[in-house]
Parts: structure tokens; C-alpha cells; sequence
């Protein structure tokens, strides 16, 4: 594993609020928002003539707006041609990709400020629209025909997982509950509601049509009621990530050129990817991710560190087994071991390691393209010490870690933040 | 006997469309892969051949699906008719997915990893009249 050849710093990070954006905001002014909001965190300000490429992570615009090419087309929108632009894609890791490409490109020497972004718009379309256009990430010659949808396949790794290791559904709905609790302290987030906010607001509604209140005991009742409706066999609809629409920005720059923008540069000391057999069945093994580790091994080699001296972390909750699963590819606990550590509230945000303080895919919203930025727009406001309402860790953040799955776990970048 | 067929894609998909379930023996190590493969990945063997699989196996995962693709939704499965999607491990080793028929969908809880499947080939009437054939298995 090689180093990087000159060091990468994040300089500045933003992004859009959010949520259900369509037609309100399309693409172009997502990814403006999300620009515009980035520039306003680059603590010496930035221009695009500093700017020398721009990589936009975006799965599937092709599908959900009937619109390709989208490099150039965000570029543009900031003045940034004729320079480079280009699209990424690695299903729900899109961002991701571009963000480690931009690494790449800076450590290489041949640019030293990218623009990294990542922009989906997904609920221009149906619902069924969405879910065939997600079942492309898996396969569609051999998965699609035997009804494999995005939650289907994590539902069947979630069944072998509950079968190896006796994990529970109780233990998936206490990732739900902890990911509601921190996207309630995120202005950005699609979903700033805690599951008892959203318990009480339900409850509102059934007395206001007259229908009989549910005597849920407490979030856990909730969520093993019939008010919490079965999608995929374990997984029910708040174990679901959200549809949604979003962009995210991040501006990467040289170690010669960052001390121009700010004296708090953020830097990346590992980057790692992997991949996996598009096909769940294709793996041989269902109850992990075999990209996950091996992007997780590179990046752990590159910056020195283990999954010990990591202090936060932002997994790729598409799904809540998908957030359990990423503490143990992640090497945070042993296989089989993250429930327990869940249950005792390791994770939560005054717990000793924190994991998506951001509200996860769970409750800030899974743009797919745009989750690998979102999430290094998180880890850099936690590390700066600045994310919004009660949402900062109590403790100074010198080390952090981003997961960002593509498909069923057939693309990971994971990426390794250092003060 | 030995099929002289290329294996290709459209090749496997109309062996299974004529109701067999085939797949590939590296000549060289003697791995089995379903879909099968031109090119061995345990040993980079191009020495391939077709085999006719047992179609027996084991369930290694699955879901009842509520919120289906179109192509299921088309056939008929909704929230209140769920299908259940599986892995199937086959008994020469590989792994393949298929829609698990002969169970009860609305109840997962009944549904058991490792419970001894076969194949069965499924019927679809698409519009016009043509007969699609997927994969799918049955608990034996
Ligand atoms: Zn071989």
C-alpha cells in the first residue's frame, strides 16, 4: 500500500438542506446551494479560478431525470469551464469514488484544488421507479429476476446475520432510534424528528380522524408495530433509509496550497477501495462485506492508524443492518460483537465512539450520489468543532473515519481524517 | 455428455429457459460456478465446460419482499402479498438467487436458513403471450 505522494487537506465543506427538493430545487440548484455553502466554510474564501477540476459523484441522473453528462453541466454552473468536470459513479459510494479520484488527482501533482461534490434527485420518479432504478446496483441479469430489491438484498444478509450471530431486530431498531436522535440537532437533515417526536406526531393524526390511539409503551413497541410496516422481511419502514434529494460540496487542496485557505486544514492520512461481485449470491459470504474490509485494510495501512485510535465515525446506514454490519467490517467490534456494543450505547453520541452523529442516511437522507460528500461534510464540521444545535461531541476530534457502500456492498471507499 | 454451446449469458438464460439449470466446471481445479464462467477465478482457467446442476441445495438467505420490483408488482405481489426472494447454496457449491415459491410469505418467521430446497422453473405470460421462465426454488 502505497502513501499518498503529497499530502490532501479538506479546506472547506457544505451542502444543501436535505429532503424531498423536487421540483422546488432540481440538480443544477442543489449543487449550487451545496457550492455556495462549502465556499462559505473555506475560512479565506475561494474562487473558481483557484479551482483546477471538478468531480461530481451522481449514481443514476440517467434514470431519475432522464439526464446524463452531468460533469460539465455542474461545472458550468460556477464558472468553472473549461476546466476538467467530470461524473462518477459507484452506485450509492458515487461521491465517494469522486471524492478518492480528487484525492488521487491532488497527491498525484498534477492538480492542486478539487472540487469534489455529489448531487441525486430521485423523487422526480414513482416509487416503483425508485426501486427498480436502485435494483440496478445489484444484478440485473441474475438478482432482478428473482425480485431482489435494495432492501430485499440487505434484508437477506440481515436474515443470515440474525442466523450466524442471533442478532435481533430489537438490535436494529436501536440503530434507527440513535439515528433519529442526532439528525433531530441537523438543520440540513431531511428528518429532524426523534422517534418519540414522530410517535406523538402519529398519534396527533389518529385522534384528529377519530381513529383508536395506539398505546405504544415505547420506541421499540413502535417499532415492532404494524404502524411500522414490513418492506423486506426483517426490515421494516424505519429501518429503511429515506428517498431523497441532495448535493454536497468539498473542496480538496495540495499541503503546498492549503495554509492560504485556512490555518485548520483537515487532513486525509488514508484512503481505501474496494469491490465486491455485484451479486449478493456471487460472494460467498452474506453477513459482511468484503469490500468494506478491504477499503477499511487500505486505509487503516495508509494512515497508520486501527480502528482503535478512530474516534468518530460515519457508517453507511442505508439500512440499520447495513450501520451494524459497517462496525464490524470496520474492525470497531469483533463479528457479531456490534449489538451488544449498540445496546450498551457505545454508539450514541455521548457514547464512547459516536457513529453518524449526523442523523445517517437514516434521518439526514441517502441522496445516493451525494451520501459519500454528506458524509466528509459531517466529519469536517465534528472535527472543526462546529456542527450545528446540540449535535457536537463533548470531546476534541482528532481522528475520524467515513464508510461509503455502493450497491449490496459491491463498491466501499473508505476514508481516514486527521487534524 | 459435454455441450459444445460458448458459454455466454443468453446461452445459461436459454438453458433456463428450457427449465435446466446449468452451469460451469473448470476442467483444470474443478470449481463449479452458477451463472457459469468463461474464465476460471480460482485459477484463471479457460478450460471450462458446461454441467447440468443438481438444482438441490440450501436456503443461505432471503426476505419477503412487500415492496417489489415492477416485474413482480406486474405479477401481482404487494405489501399485502409478499414474494420471498432467496439465496439459494446450491449442493455443488455456488451460490445463486431465485424467488422462493411453496411458503409462506407473510410469515418469515416460519421461513428456515438452511431448510433443503430444489429448483423449479417459474412461469411469467408477458404481454403478447411469450413465456418467460425464471429461476425459482421450492422447499423439498
Ligand atoms: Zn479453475
Amino acid at each position: 500500500m502505497g502513501k499518498l505522494a503529497r499530502k490532501v487537506a479538506i479546506i472547506g465543506a457544505g451542502m444543501c438542506k436535505f429532503g424531498r427538493n423536487f421540483p422546488l430545487k432540481r440538480n443544477p440548484d442543489m449543487w449550487v446551494d451545496a457550492w455556495i455553502d462549502a465556499v462559505n466554510r473555506v475560512d479565506n474564501g475561494i474562487e473558481p479560478k483557484d479551482i483546477d477540476a471538478c468531480y461530481v459523484g451522481n449514481y443514476s441522473s440517467d434514470l431519475f431525470n432522464h439526464q446524463g453528462h452531468l460533469g460539465p453541466q455542474m461545472a458550468n454552473l460556477v464558472g468553472l469551464t473549461p476546466k476538467p468536470a467530470a461524473r462518477f459513479e459507484g452506485a450509492c459510494a458515487s461521491s465517494g469514488v469522486a471524492f478518492r479520484q480528487g484525492i488521487l488527482a491532488i497527491a498525484s501533482g498534477v492538480h492542486d484544488i478539487v472540487a469534489i461534490s455529489g448531487v441525486e434527485c430521485m423523487t422526480e420518479v414513482s416509487t416503483t421507479l425508485v426501486t427498480d432504478t436502485l435494483a440496478t446496483a445489484s444484478d440485473n441479469l441474475f438478482e432482478y429476476p428473482a425480485g431482489a430489491t435494495f432492501p430485499g438484498l440487505y434484508a437477506a444478509a440481515a436474515s443470515a446475520h440474525f442466523h450466524k450471530y442471533g442478532t435481533t431486530h430489537d438490535d436494529l431498531k436501536r440503530i434507527a432510534i440513535k439515528n433519529h436522535e442526532n439528525g433531530k440537532e441537523n438543520p440540513y437533515a431531511q428528518m429532524q424528528q426523534s422517534l418519540k417526536e414522530i410517535m406523538a406526531s402519529k398519534i396527533k393524526k389518529f385522534e384528529s380522524q377519530g381513529r383508536d390511539i395506539p398505546d405504544w409503551k415505547d420506541e421499540m413497541d413502535f417499532l415492532g408495530s404494524s404502524s411500522n410496516p414490513m418492506i423486506a422481511s426483517p426490515l421494516r419502514l424505519f429501518d429503511c433509509s429515506l428517498v431523497t434529494d441532495g448535493a454536497a460540496c468539498v473542496f480538496l487542496a495540495a499541503e503546498d496550497v492549503a495554509k492560504k485557505y485556512t490555518d485548520t486544514p483537515i487532513w486525509i492520512t488514508g484512503s481505501g477501495q474496494g469491490s465486491a461481485a455485484l451479486s449478493l449470491h456471487d460472494r460467498g459470504e452474506i453477513t459482511g462485506f468484503i469490500a468494506a474490509r478491504e477499503a477499511a485494510r487500505q486505509a487503516y495501512e495508509m494512515s497508520g492508524l486501527g480502528p482503535k485510535d478512530i474516534q468518530i465515525a460515519e457508517v453507511h446506514d442505508c439500512f440499520t443492518i447495513a450501520e451494524l454490519i459497517a462496525l464490524e467490517d470496520l474492525g470497531f467490534y469483533e463479528k457479531g460483537k456490534a449489538a451488544e456494543a449498540i445496546k450498551n450505547g457505545e454508539t450514541k453520541r455521548d457514547g464512547i465512539r459516536p457513529i453518524n452523529t449526523s442523523g445517517g442516511l437514516k434521518s439526514k437522507g441517502h441522496p445516493v450520489g451525494a451520501t459519500g460528500a454528506a458524509m466528509a461534510v459531517e466529519t469536517f464540521k465534528q472535527m472543526r468543532g462546529i456542527a450545528e444545535r446540540n449535535r457536537q461531541v463533548k470531546f476534541d476530534v482528532e481522528k475520524a473515519l467515513t464508510h461509503n457502500l455502493g450497491g449490496s456492498g459491491a463498491t466501499c471507499v473508505v476514508t481516514i481524517y486527521e487534524k | 455428455m459435454p455441450e459444445e454451446k460458448e458459454i455466454t449469458v443468453q446461452n445459461y438464460l436459454d438453458y433456463i429457459n428450457n427449465k435446466k439449470l446449468m452451469g460451469s466446471k473448470c476442467k483444470k481445479c474443478g470449481t463449479f460456478d452458477v451463472p457459469p464462467r468463461k474464465l476460471c477465478i480460482k485459477c484463471n482457467s479457460t478450460d471450462m465446460e458446461w454441467v447440468e446442476m443438481s438444482g438441490k441445495g440450501k436456503i443461505a438467505a432471503f426476505s419477503c419482499i412487500g415492496v417489489g420490483t415492477s416485474f413482480m408488482v406486474n405479477k401481482g405481489y404487494s405489501m399485502k402479498k409478499p414474494y420471498c426472494f432467496s439465496v439459494i447454496e446450491l449442493n455443488e457449491g455456488p451460490m445463486i438467487s431465485g424467488q422462493l415459491v411453496g411458503v409462506d410469505e407473510t410469515k418469515p418467521d416460519d421461513i428456515k436458513i438452511n431448510t433443503p430446497v430444489q429448483v423449479t422453473f417459474l412461469e411469467t405470460e408477458l404481454q403478447g403471450g411469450e413465456i418467460r421462465v425464471d429461476l425459482g426454488f421450492e422447499p423439498v
